[in-house]
Order: C-alpha cells, then sequence, then structure tokens
C-alpha cells in the first residue's frame, strides 16, 4: 500500500471539517453519583456566559440540593415539554425549543437518559446529537457505568446493570473533564445525605457504594478518559501530518455466530480496539446453515451486530459454503492481525463431529493474534426449556397411543396370536416419532415394549421375559423409534425450510419481473407497495420527493393516513439515509416504520410499512426477504432516474451536436469562397498597384476569415469540446508570431514589443494563445486611434508570470470590464467598428480553459485598456540551458 | 515539356487565381481537380512542386503526400482544416510546408520559392547566406557580420538541421529525434531553450526573431529567403 503516515488521509480530515461544523462537546464524566458532575457543569456554563456566550440550560438535575440550585440562577432556562405517559405526566427536554432558540451554548443534563415513549428520539444523546447537528456546543454529565463497552465491565464487580447506555463513539469526539472525587469523601457525603438516592433503589444502591467498588470505578473513569485523549491525540497527528509513533495497521475482526454472547464478545472486542487504537470489524459468515437458523438465533445476531454498529464497529457480511473458510477469507482480504472469536462450552461429541472452529483458526493463520473468549453457558430460558415442554405433550400422546394399541391388541389376540402383536406397537412409535421427535418416540418405545412384555408374554402380568427372543422385539421396537425419529426429523424441517424459501423465491422473482417491465414512477410505486404488502402480509406506503416535501406515491391499502409525526420520521428517512418511526431510534411514535430506499444516487424514495399500529411489523424471518425486495425496489428507482437522465443527456448533447456540427462545416464551407476572395483581392492590388479598394477588400475578408475561426472556436468553447494540449511555450514565439501573423491590421498603429528573452517558459496550448494573442491585438487596433501605440508587455513577478496588450484607446467603462469578456459583449461605438466582442469571449474561454486568468481593465498610467493574461506559479516553467545544450 | 507547378483543387476558381498570382511570378502551371488526375500528372518528368488541397473529391488528399515524395516531388499542402494535428501529420508525411486558407497570396508565393529552391539545391553542401548571417555546414562554421560564433554542440546541430532542409518547417518531434535522441521526442522545454540561446546568438532582434520561425503549436523553420515574409519592423 502506498499511504505514506506523514500525510493526512482524506477520512481524517473529513473527520476534521466535521467536526469543525458540529457543535463541541463537552462531558463532565463521574465515576459515580454524587461526585459533583451537574455543579462543575454549571459552573463551568457560568464561566462561558462570563465571557458572553449566549448560554440556555435545557436540562438541569439539581435534585433539590441548595448548593447546586444556587448555581441555575444565572441561566435562562428553558421549559420542560409535558408528555402523557399513561397515568403519569411527565416532562422532557424540548428539543424543538432549544433548536428554535439556538443558543451558542446548551447545558443538557444527564446524558443517558431514556425520554419518555412520544418523544422524536428515544435517547437523550440522540436530542444532543441534533442539538450539535444545528451548531449548538452541549455541556453535559455522565456516569463511568452508563458508557457501552464498560457496562458489563462495571457490573461485574459492582453487580447492579444500568439499562442506560450510551454509544462509545459518541466519546471519542468530546472533550471529557473528569470530575473526581476521593471515594472517602463521597462516602462522607452520601452519610451526610448529600448524594442523590431514589427511595425505590435505596437497598440496590447501598451495595454499590462500597469503597471498593467506588475506587473501582474512580480508576475506570480517570482511564476512558485519559483513552478519548490518546485518541483525539492521535486524530491530531493524522491531521497535522506530525509523524508519531503509533502501531500501524492493527485491524480487529470479531466473529459473531449465532451462539449466545455475541454482545458479550462485542464489548470486549471495542475495549481490545480502543487499547490497541485500532479499527475493527464485526463479521458474520453466512453459511448455508445459517438459513435453518433459528429466529431466536438470528435476533442474537442482529443485535449483536447492532450493538458493534452503535460501537463504531464496520459490519461486514461474507458468504461462504461454511464459517472457517468465510473467516479466513476476510482474514486475508482486510490484512486483519487479531482476531476475537468466542468458544460456547459445547460438548465434546459436538466439537468431535464438526471440529473446532478455534483449533481450525490456529492452524491456518499464522502471524495473527487470536483472542478466544469462553461464552456464557446458555441461560435457562433457550430452545430447550421450549424443547421440554414439547415433550411433555408428545411423551402423553405417546404413552396413551401405546395404551389404546395395547387395548386393540387385547382385542384382536385370539385372531393374531401374540407374535404379530409386536409389530403393531410400531404404530404408536412411528406416530410418536414423526408428530413429536426423538424423545417421545423413546419412551412411545420403552413403554410399548413393556406393555407388550406385560400383556402378551408369558409369563403374562410380569414384567419378565422368559423367551430370550423377546429380548430382540424389544430392542428391534426402540431401534425403529430412533431412525424413525431422525428421519421424520429432518424431512420436517427441510420441508419447512423449503417451503419457506421457494415461497420467497417465488415472489422476489415475480417482483423482480414486474418492476422491470415498468418504466414511470407511479408504476413502480404502485408495484412496490402492492408486492410487498400481500408478500410480507403488512400495510405499506410509498414516498417520493417532489419540491422538498414527501408525497405519497403509491400505498396499500389505498389513501392511508399519514400524520404530520409520519411524516416528519419520513422526511427524516430521506434526509438521513436511516430507519425512521416505530420501533427505530426516531421518532418512535410514528405508527409506520420508514425505510429509506437508498441507490447510488442518494435516497430516492422511502417506504413505510406498518400493520395497522400494531407491533413491529416485521418478524425476525422476514427482514432478509424484505431488505431483498427493498434493495430490488431501490434499483428499480435508480434505474428510472438514470433512464430519464440518460433521455435528458442524449436530447441535450444531440442538440449541441447539431449546432456544433453546424457552425463548423459552415465555417468550413464559408472558408473556400473567402480564399478565392482574397486570392481575387490580391490579384486585384496587383493590376492596379496602390488600389485602396482592393486593400479594404482583403482586410475586409481576412476579417471575416478570423470571424468564422471565432464562431467556430466559440461553438467548440460552448460545447465543451476544447481539447487542451499544454507544452513549454516561450512568450517570445507566441508574441513575435502573432504580431506578425496579424501585421496587415496592425499596419496604423505602433507596435512596441516589451517580452524579455529572459522570462521563463510557460505551459500554454500554443494553438490557444496564439489566437488569445490575435483577437486582443485586434480588438486592440480596433479601438486604439490611428498612430497610437500597442504595447505588448510581459514580466515575471514573485508569484505570477504577467502578459498584457495595452493600448492608447479610450479605455473601459467602469462597469463594462466584467461584461467585456461575456460572448457578443461590445464596448461603446464598436458597432461602427464592425466589432462582435466575440473575440473577446473566446478570450476568456481559451484562458480558463488552460487555468489562465484573464481581466480587461483601464490603465493606471495613462489613458487605455489593459487586457491582462496571468500564469499561476505553478504553470511556469523554469529549464537549466546546461541540461539541454551539451 | 511539363511545367513545373501543379495546383491541385478542387474549386476551379482558387485553382484560377492561384495560377493567375504564380504566372505573375514567371512559374509555369498546370491543373488537377481531382487526386486521379493529379497522380497522372504529377507522374510526368518536369513536374516539381504540388501545390495539393487535401479536400478532395475522390481520395484523402494526405494519401498522396507519401505518393508524391516517392516521386520525388515538393509539396505544399493547402488546407483549410486548420487542426494543428493534421498539419503535423502532413508533415512528417513528407509535405515539405503548408498554407492555411485562406491565404495570403505572398504568403503562398513565399512558401512555393523556398520550396523551389530547396529542391533546386538538394545537397545544400555549400554556404547559406542569410543577411549578415553565414552557415557553413561541411566547416561546422557560422560567422556573423563575418565574425565566428561559438556555438554550443546542441545549438549548432538545431541550427544546422534547419539549415539541411533549407526553410522547410521541422516539426518539434523530428527536431528533438535527431538532435536530442528518441528519448526525448516529447520534451519540447529543450527545444525553446536550445531555440532561444540560439537567437541569442544569430538574431539581429532575439526578442522579435526574423530567422528562426516558430510555427505555434508545431514546429520550426529558417527563414532563408530573408526579411520579405517578415515585413513587420518594430
Amino acid at each position: 500500500m502506498s499511504y505514506n503516515p506523514a500525510r493526512p488521509s482524506p477520512e481524517t480530515l473529513l473527520k476534521a471539517a466535521k467536526r469543525e461544523a458540529r457543535g463541541r462537546l463537552k462531558i463532565f464524566l463521574g465515576a459515580s453519583p454524587g461526585v459533583g458532575k451537574t455543579y462543575e457543569m454549571l459552573r463551568e456554563g457560568a464561566d462561558l456566559l462570563g465571557q458572553g456566550k449566549d448560554v440556555v440550560a435545557g436540562v438541569v438535575e439539581t435534585h433539590g440540593r441548595a448548593e447546586t440550585q444556587s448555581l441555575t440562577t444565572p441561566f435562562e432556562i428553558l421549559a420542560r415539554k409535558p408528555v402523557e405517559h399513561g397515568k403519569h405526566k411527565l416532562t422532557e427536554f424540548d428539543i424543538d425549543a432549544m433548536l428554535a432558540r439556538r443558543p451558542q451554548v446548551a447545558l443538557i443534563d444527564e446524558f443517558a437518559h431514556t425520554n419518555a415513549p412520544g418523544s422524536r428520539h428515544p435517547k437523550r444523546w440522540q436530542d444532543v446529537e441534533e442539538l450539535r447537528d444545528a451548531g449548538i456546543d452541549v455541556l453535559t454529565t455522565l456516569n463511568i457505568q452508563h458508557i457501552e463497552s464498560l457496562n458489563d465491565v462495571v457490573a461485574g464487580f459492582t453487580k447492579v446493570r444500568v439499562r442506560e447506555t450510551v454509544p462509545d463513539a459518541l466519546l471519542d469526539d468530546a472533550d471529557i473533564e473528569v470530575v473526581d472525587l476521593p471515594p472517602d469523601e463521597l462516602i462522607e457525603r452520601l452519610k451526610d445525605g448529600k448524594v442523590y438516592v431514589p427511595e425505590e433503589a435505596s437497598r440496590a444502591l447501598s451495595n454499590f457504594f462500597s469503597k471498593a467498588n467506588l475506587s473501582a470505578l474512580r480508576e475506570l473513569a480517570l482511564r476512558r478518559a485519559a483513552q478519548t485523549v490518546d485518541r483525539q491525540m492521535l486524530d491530531h497527528v493524522r491531521l497535522t501530518g506530525e509523524p508519531g509513533i503509533w502501531a500501524a495497521g492493527e485491524r480487529i475482526v470479531v466473529a459473531i455466530g449465532d451462539q449466545p454472547g455475541g454482545e458479550f464478545l462485542v464489548r470486549a472486542t471495542k475495549r481490545l480496539a480502543d487499547m490497541m487504537h485500532a479499527p475493527w470489524t464485526a463479521l458474520t459468515v453466512e453459511t448455508p446453515r445459517s438459513l435453518r437458523l433459528s429466529e431466536r438465533a438470528q435476533a442474537q445476531i442482529a443485535s449483536a451486530l447492532k450493538l458493534a454498529g452503535n460501537m463504531g464497529a464496520t459490519l461486514t457480511t461474507v458468504s461462504a459454503s461454511n464459517v472457517i473458510t468465510g473467516l479466513r477469507a476476510h482474514i486475508a482480504e482486510s490484512r486483519a492481525t487479531a482476531v476475537v472469536i468466542g468458544k460456547s462450552r459445547r460438548s465434546w461429541w459436538f466439537e468431535l463431529r464438526h471440529g473446532s472452529i478455534v483449533d481450525q483458526l490456529v492452524r491456518g493463520n499464522e502471524g495473527i493474534a487470536l483472542h478466544v473468549m469462553p461464552l456464557p453457558l446458555p441461560s435457562g430460558d433457550d430452545d430447550r426449556s421450549r424443547a421440554s415442554a414439547l415433550d411433555t405433550r408428545g411423551v402423553t400422546y405417546g404413552l396413551a397411543m401405546v395404551a389404546v394399541t395395547t387395548g386393540i391388541g387385547i382385542f384382536l389376540q385370539p385372531l393374531l396370536g401374540i407374535n404379530a402383536i409386536d409389530l403393531l406397537y410400531l404404530v404408536p412409535v412411528v406416530a410418536t416419532a414423526t408428530l413429536f421427535g426423538l424423545r417421545a418416540s423413546l419412551i412411545a418405545s420403552l413403554s410399548g415394549a413393556l406393555a407388550y412384555n406385560f400383556f402378551f408374554l408369558p409369563p403374562i402380568h410380569t414384567f419378565t421375559i422368559g423367551d430370550p427372543q423377546n429380548i430382540i422385539t424389544f430392542g428391534i421396537l426402540t431401534g425403529v423409534g430412533i431412525v424413525a425419529a431422525q428421519l421424520a426429523g429432518r424431512l420436517r424441517r427441510e420441508a419447512n425450510v423449503g417451503a419457506r424459501s421457494s415461497a420467497e423465491n417465488a415472489a422476489l422473482a415475480a417482483f423482480g419481473q414486474r418492476l422491470a417491465a415498468i418504466s414511470d414512477e407511479s408504476g413502480t410505486a404502485a408495484v412496490t407497495c402492492s408486492e410487498i404488502a400481500s408478500t410480507l402480509n403488512i400495510d405499506t406506503v410509498l414516498l417520493l420527493k417532489k419540491g422538498g416535501k414527501p408525497l405519497i406515491a403509491g400505498a396499500v391499502p389505498e389513501g392511508p393516513s399519514l400524520g404530520p409525526i409520519d411524516l416528519t420520521a419520513a422526511d427524516w428517512a430521506f434526509e438521513r439515509n436511516e430507519l425512521a418511526g416505530r420501533d427505530t431510534a426516531t421518532l418512535t411514535a410514528s405508527d409506520w416504520q420508514f425505510h429509506p430506499l437508498a441507490t447510488s444516487m442518494g435516497v430516492l424514495a422511502v417506504l413505510g410499512i406498518g400493520h395497522g399500529g400494531r407491533g413491529d411489523p416485521l418478524p425476525a424471518e422476514k427482514r432478509v426477504l424484505f431488505a431483498t425486495m427493498l434493495g430490488q425496489a431501490a434499483l428499480a428507482h435508480e434505474r428510472l432516474k438514470l433512464e430519464g437522465e440518460a433521455r435528458e443527456m442524449a436530447a441535450l448533447k444531440q442538440r449541441d451536436e447539431l449546432r456544433a456540427t453546424l457552425i463548423s462545416s459552415l465555417g468550413h464551407d464559408l472558408k473556400t469562397p473567402l480564399t478565392s476572395v482574397l486570392a481575387a483581392a490580391d490579384a486585384l492590388a496587383h493590376e492596379n498597384t496602390g488600389s485602396k479598394a482592393a486593400e479594404t477588400l482583403k482586410a475586409e475578408a481576412q476579417r471575416l476569415a478570423r470571424l468564422f475561426d471565432d464562431l467556430v472556436e466559440m461553438t467548440r468553447i460552448e460545447a465543451g469540446a476544447l481539447v487542451v494540449r499544454l507544452e513549454a511555450t516561450d512568450l517570445t514565439d507566441a508574441v513575435s508570431v502573432a504580431v506578425h501573423d496579424l501585421k496587415a491590421t496592425l499596419t496604423a498603429h505602433k507596435i512596441v514589443l516589451d517580452v524579455p528573452v529572459t522570462l521563463p517558459l510557460v505551459q500554454a496550448d500554443p494553438r490557444m494563445l496564439h489566437h488569445m494573442l490575435i483577437n486582443l491585438l485586434d480588438n486592440a487596433a480596433k479601438f486604439a486611434p490611428p498612430y497610437t501605440e500597442i504595447k505588448l508587455s510581459a514580466r515575471r513577478e514573485p508569484d505570477r508570470l504577467w502578459l498584457a496588450v495595452l493600448d492608447q484607446g479610450p479605455g473601459l467603462p467602469d462597469d463594462a470590464r466584467h461584461d467585456l469578456f461575456g460572448q457578443f459583449a461590445r464596448g461603446e461605438g464598436s458597432d461602427s467598428k464592425g466589432g462582435t466582442g466575440l473575440g473577446l469571449a473566446i478570450v476568456k474561454g481559451f484562458g480558463e480553459a488552460m487555468g489562465l486568468k484573464v481581466r480587461a481593465l483601464s490603465r493606471a498610467d495613462e489613458p487605455g485598456s489593459c487586457f491582462e493574461i496571468i500564469w499561476p506559479l505553478s504553470m511556469i516553467r523554469t529549464v537549466s540551458a546546461e541540461a539541454t545544450l551539451v | 515539356m511539363m511545367p513545373p507547378i501543379l495546383i491541385v483543387d478542387d474549386e476551379m476558381a482558387i485553382r484560377r487565381l492561384v495560377r493567375g498570382a504564380l504566372e505573375r511570378q514567371d512559374y509555369q502551371c498546370n491543373e488537377a481537380a481531382n487526386a486521379t488526375e493529379a497522380l497522372g500528372l504529377a507522374r510526368h518528368p518536369g513536374c516539381e512542386l504540388v501545390l495539393l488541397d487535401l479536400g478532395l473529391p475522390d481520395r484523402d488528399g494526405m494519401e498522396l503526400i507519401p505518393l508524391l515524395k516517392a516521386m520525388d516531388r515538393a509539396v505544399v499542402v493547402l488546407t483549410a482544416r486548420d487542426a494543428v494535428s493534421e498539419k503535423v501529420a502532413a508533415l512528417d508525411l513528407g509535405a515539405d510546408d503548408y498554407v492555411t486558407k485562406p491565404f495570403d497570396t505572398d504568403e503562398l508565393l513565399a512558401r512555393v520559392r523556398v520550396a523551389m529552391r530547396h529542391r533546386a539545391g538538394q545537397a545544400i553542401d555549400t554556404k547559406t547566406v542569410i543577411g549578415p548571417i553565414e552557415i557553413d555546414l561541411p566547416a561546422r562554421r557560422v560567422t556573423k557580420n563575418g565574425v565566428a560564433l561559438h556555438l554550443a554542440p546542441k545549438e549548432f546541430a538545431l541550427l544546422a538541421e534547419l539549415t539541411r532542409y533549407g526553410g522547410k518547417v521541422l516539426t518539434h518531434r523530428h527536431l528533438l529525434t535527431t538532435i536530442w535522441g528518441e528519448a526525448h521526442a516529447t520534451d519540447v522545454e529543450y527545444l525553446r531553450v536550445a531555440m532561444r540561446t540560439l537567437r541569442q546568438k544569430i538574431e539581429i532582434d532575439p526578442s522579435f526573431p526574423a530567422l528562426l520561425i516558430n510555427e505555434p503549436a508545431i514546429g520550426y523553420r529558417l527563414n532563408i529567403v530573408g526579411n520579405d515574409v517578415l515585413s513587420v519592423t518594430k
């Protein structure tokens, strides 16, 4: 890789640019409640007020402490917004009021707070992010245990788990001030009742405030703050390009599997990544087995990935035939240096059959650090408990069937004889196996064997087996039960998956075909809505953006009523390319969930899905199908837009081409007769020496020829069809050739050349520069009175090279300078001189095409005008003579 | 005897006017309206120079250049197309010079004269005299007003190449590859620098050169006929 660490990468610069425009965030970080964070925040706010900043308090929780309360007096305090929540009347931070008030600095206490349902964002930190997006600086407070990646650690030793967490990424670009209080003092304050502890939590919290806990928390807070400073330091070093020392190129991959504990892995990896200052990726491998994962396992993967995304990881999914191949491919491709993987405590039997992924990784990947995390044992409420619930039912049915079979057997015994009766018991065994699985069938076969023994085998009504042949009967019944259960189980699974995926594939294929057949927006919208609605059995609405406002383009059922909050959520999805609405992070009060149709051309439409306001419209097993359909719809919209643009472009291009062809062929065809006219004028002048008429004829024909040239060039400029070929050019050449070529026009003026031969070479397209000089000289000759001086002057200045055509004409009217270079702009009195103004437009067009600056001014030293061509430093070429001459 | 100059153009008016101008200078002329006719007439002995229009009805004039050069005829191209690349291509195919339509009759006559003279003295191994400058190629000697000039090796090579071709336009590529070698075929700045130092030694006014003439984006030629082309004075 040619990445040069001494130069800031584009991403770093972008990050810095974003930081410049956004409001800054300052976090007062405390180890525990009661250390005085709010107090410190208010003090800092007061300092800012003192510096003349506009500071408004959005949320301040004083918990009735007089000391803190007194500090709020200097601030304008924003009224809170009342929110009804069931029977409770709550008040929440009013984000709209703050955005409308738009202060320079906002004080927002308790960063990790969860907003009441119905608020715009579920979390207060999201409110803060929006304030910062609007350019408002925010001061806020946070306790260490609310930081996402430390949540587990803190819960591990305090035994208190908080539900309200804040993503780590937010701390990365914040200023952090640790509000520190030695544990002894804090305990003292606690005893004095100076620390606010909610009544209901006091008992749980009393353990929390032990000295050991507080010391550990304090250390954590200080370490976390130091980490952020380190990271910002690093960003700074990257940004300024100062070479620093850091471990370059560490990349961590965490493999997320379907076993429980994925979130634990993610948090551990985040800590590791922070320590190594390394970017990290959360990887899932999609294998054929993934399709058969239970809903629960899929949800586990999804939530681990979501957490990883929140913590700043890159999310990647690779498809492979098995997990180990996919992992290896990704490790090689991303050049990962460390892999974090969980190891569940599976049975030795499972590992023997499937091979341990860890072992295979160790064997195949040299030079990679492998971090293996033991995963917690599955908790009691997983699949297994549901399986045992099922079993009870299966066992009951199995036993019942055995009882019925026994009854039938007793009834039929006189007809069949006892040796055929044992076959009857196959019926309940196979039936239980197919219907209820292995366990139930084992119990059925056992009880069947026992019943057969008890009721039919001599000695009857005992469990004694007289004949060894009957032991075999017993064994066969059991064996048949096992085999039938396995077969039936596999069949059942495959039938389920097969039925589901073939139905889904058919739906997808039909959707794709219908979309491809449509070439207008409303048709696409209608198909998208109806197909997704019928496939997933939900309500849909598709919105397009017209004139800055989301408009309904299609819906099933038709005519949905979208309230203001729904429209705001739709707009949010449009603007931010994020999910919004029900069960998302934003505007959750909406009945709809809005998904952006993201394409390479931005968000082209937004699809709202709903379930009549009841619950999450999207069950987990339908997510993949929905995402695929959404992707197809997005592609269809992109295709429509591209087709539209291509049509427009083609029409425009055709028109431009037509015009360009017309004019250039006109120019070409007109040159032939002009050649004759010129030659004829020359012949006339030869026959009648000194004839004024012949001279005029010749001069006018030449002017006409130049005009055609100009017209052709102007079309090229306008069509963007100029081909610029820059080469090292000697201004002496350019100026002398231009003067020579225009000698017939310049006879009435005195030409002065002031272009030193010591000037450096410049980058220019010689043909264009020649044309520019011809036009400027022609223009000067047209407007400056005869017998005056036209001067071509050039000089090297410290940061540029300057070339000018100076005349002694009337100069420029003040307001004409800019316009003069517009197409067909003409100076006063130009009608009488036959100018079209096209010449100067070409000077400007060519100059700009070459990257030069062109200006028209009135002369400062004497009356007259001055047309300048300026080369920037980068286009000046200095070549040493020694190197080239020997 | 076949007249020495053949005018090839599909426009009768132009042929007639060019012929008139040439005959006033005592050049005998013949005319062709298309490529087939032109090739037939140019084959006759006595034809020395072809004035060739590139836009012919039956064939691209560009294809005729190598054929005419194979017959050892001088070729001056007449073209209405002012694309630089086309002129360079014509020169690289062997054309002696080009004139862009609409042209100045004096200019055309000057180019014809140069091309004819070049043919007349095909092996220039004697002295070339242009105003005060005397160039003696075999002796590798250049004098100005009788005083010997000290030229750097590349300066001399440049002047010698332009003199050897006697007034013909030599493209940048031609000069760069013959003097600096294939590796420097596009290093135009080498040529510019050498030209500048050479001018300072042989031009009367190096800031308004009269001998070493630039053709923008195409190349250089030596003005061996003297001052009749550059009539503008400072």
